[in-house]
């Protein structure tokens, strides 16, 4: 691990001045993927900023709904938040161990680095890591690696749980700079990663991420969260689903679907969405959206086992929200 | 590459010594080290000591104070063997710098007894031969004293979820879910 300036500021101002022009500085909160990346030296910061000391915790309710503190840490346990948003909080237990989600932060768990083993290691190139150095995933073992929304470049998932289901909610992140707060939608947060890995998501320099909003939708409260893992307990997706359904009558109004574990952001499977509105929830309509989900999927030999994975963990949400 | 080089001379040095703390920076000029002075209290007693801002929680209380209860298993988070209760909560002590901790409780698996009366959950763990070869038993003990603060009301089958922080090579789980159940039972009815 290189050297670092320590910081702790008191105020969100304080630290968006220990940012400003220090174009080497990172923000630190719970650390637990950031000390990882900087004992391996996958990122060498010259001034480290630990937000901790910044009043950026805790939920706040409104008749909008819920506004969740950047620093609110993954391990909340809040019966109001499971009931608004069940897909949420199944998605945050089954991301980590419980000693990690004691310490990881909501805005921590948005921009946490991939897990692509090519990518933690500094032994190998990697586009997003070094631009330009290559991407030793792509003749390398793609077995965890995406089949939607990849580029030559970078063939990465986005490992996070939380993000997907904050995606299926419509939520929005909340951003504070130097030059004012601005929102974007938790969709927009990631970017796919084209010729430049790099970019990874949509703040620019200096900002921070300070809540994450999540509307009242008709659909919230009818979710759940799915997840194919290597084992039974904590560890990364290999496919996952968010899924939220509002319905009338017995009929599909409103869904959303959104897919983890297979893309460098959180995937909403608009297809499935589309098989889904207008329609009795019965077994055929689950059929045809779990198809659909996989629509524009292009997988290598060592990871096509994911597009039956996605077809597998959408049958099982909607399957269960079905019998709802 | 000489990053590599670095990662496999520091591994091949021991894991005793502190990787954070005593590993010298791959290029010296590009890395003076920076050191803090630190307040900490740990298993009750007020701590002060300089520690080099890079040096994990763990690395601190093992090699700084000498509380080598707490073990250090992989060092990347994925184990459990380095947990430890910070302001009640448990964490993995690996995978945070000491120096975020300036006036934080910490309680290591040394501070859980009271003189020679074992911790309940230490005493459990006894009872039900809750381990084999011990390395990961601190972290499994310590990880159990803050699951039952977490949730006075345990049942049975949450545990292995709420335990799947804490591995152990030995597979002794049946009989670790045996003693933290047994603690639960018996932090419910009152000692």
């Amino acid at each position: 691990m290189d050297t670092f300036d320590y910081r702790r500021p008191a105020s969100v101002r304080e630290a968006l001045r220990l940012v400003a022009g220090h174009p080497d500085a990172a923000f630190v909160a719970g650390g637990t993927d950031l000390v990882t990346l900087l004992r391996d030296r996958v990122r060498t910061p010259g001034r480290l900023v630990d937000i901790n000391g910044l009043p950026l915790d805790g939920l706040r309710w409104s008749r909008d709904g819920v506004r969740i503190g950047a620093l609110c840490r993954n391990a909340v346990d809040d019966p109001r938040l499971a009931a608004a948003y069940p897909v949420l909080v199944r998605a945050l237990r089954s991301g980590a161990s419980p000693q990690i989600r004691n310490r990881a932060t909501f805005g921590g768990n948005l921009l946490q680095g991939v897990r692509c083993p090519y990518f933690r290691l500094p032994e190998f190139a990697c586009n997003r890591r070094d631009p330009g150095a290559g991407c030793a995933a792509a003749g390398g073992d793609g077995r965890l690696l995406g089949i939607f929304g990849t580029s030559a470049a970078c063939v990465a998932v986005h490992p996070s749980d939380c993000a997907v289901a904050l995606v299926a909610l419509d939520a929005t992140v909340v951003v504070e700079g130097t030059r004012g707060t601005r929102r974007i939608p938790v969709g927009d947060l990631h970017r796919l990663p084209g010729d430049t890995p790099h970019e990874e998501h949509a703040l620019r320099p200096g900002e921070l991420v300070v809540a994450v909003e999540v509307p009242a939708r008709p659909f919230a409260a009818r979710s759940t969260y799915v997840k194919f893992r290597e084992r039974a307990s904590y560890a990364f997706a290999l496919a996952s689903a968010a899924v939220a359904v509002h319905s009338e009558h017995g009929v599909v109004r409103d869904a959303r679907i959104c897919l983890g574990g297979v893309a460098p952001k959180p995937w909403r499977a608009h297809a499935a969405e589309r098989a889904l509105r207008g329609e009795r929830l019965d077994a055929a309509t689950v059929e045809a959206a779990a198809e659909a989900a996989t629509a524009g999927a292009r997988p290598r030999p060592d990871n096509a086992y994911k597009v039956e994975l996605v077809r597998g963990v959408v049958r099982r949400a909607l399957t269960e929200l079905g019998e709802k | 590459m000489s990053d590599g080089t670095k990662r496999r001379t520091v591994l091949a040095g021991g894991l005793s010594v502190g990787v954070g703390l005593a590993a010298a920076p791959a290029r010296a000029e590009a890395s003076t080290p920076k050191t803090d002075l630190l307040t900490l209290v740990v298993n009750g007693r007020r701590v002060r000591v300089d520690v080099d801002v890079r040096a994990s929680l763990l690395d601190t209380l093992r090699d700084r104070l000498h509380l080598t209860g707490t073990k250090k298993g992989c060092d990347q988070g994925a184990c459990g063997a380095c947990t430890v209760l910070l302001d009640g909560r448990r964490v993995l002590s690996c995978l945070t710098l000491a120096v975020m901790h300036e006036g934080s409780e910490v309680t290591t698996v040394e501070g859980l007894a009271d003189g020679d009366r074992l911790h309940p959950v230490q005493r459990a763990f006894a009872d039900h031969d809750g381990f084999q070869c011990g390395f990961c038993t601190s972290g499994q003990i310590v990880s159990a004293v803050g699951l039952l603060a977490e949730h006075p009301d345990l049942t049975d089958a949450e545990i292995p979820e709420l335990m799947s922080g804490n591995l152990c090579r030995c597979a002794a789980y049946g009989n670790i879910r045996a003693a933290i159940a047994a603690a639960a039972r018996l932090s419910r009815e009152g000692e």
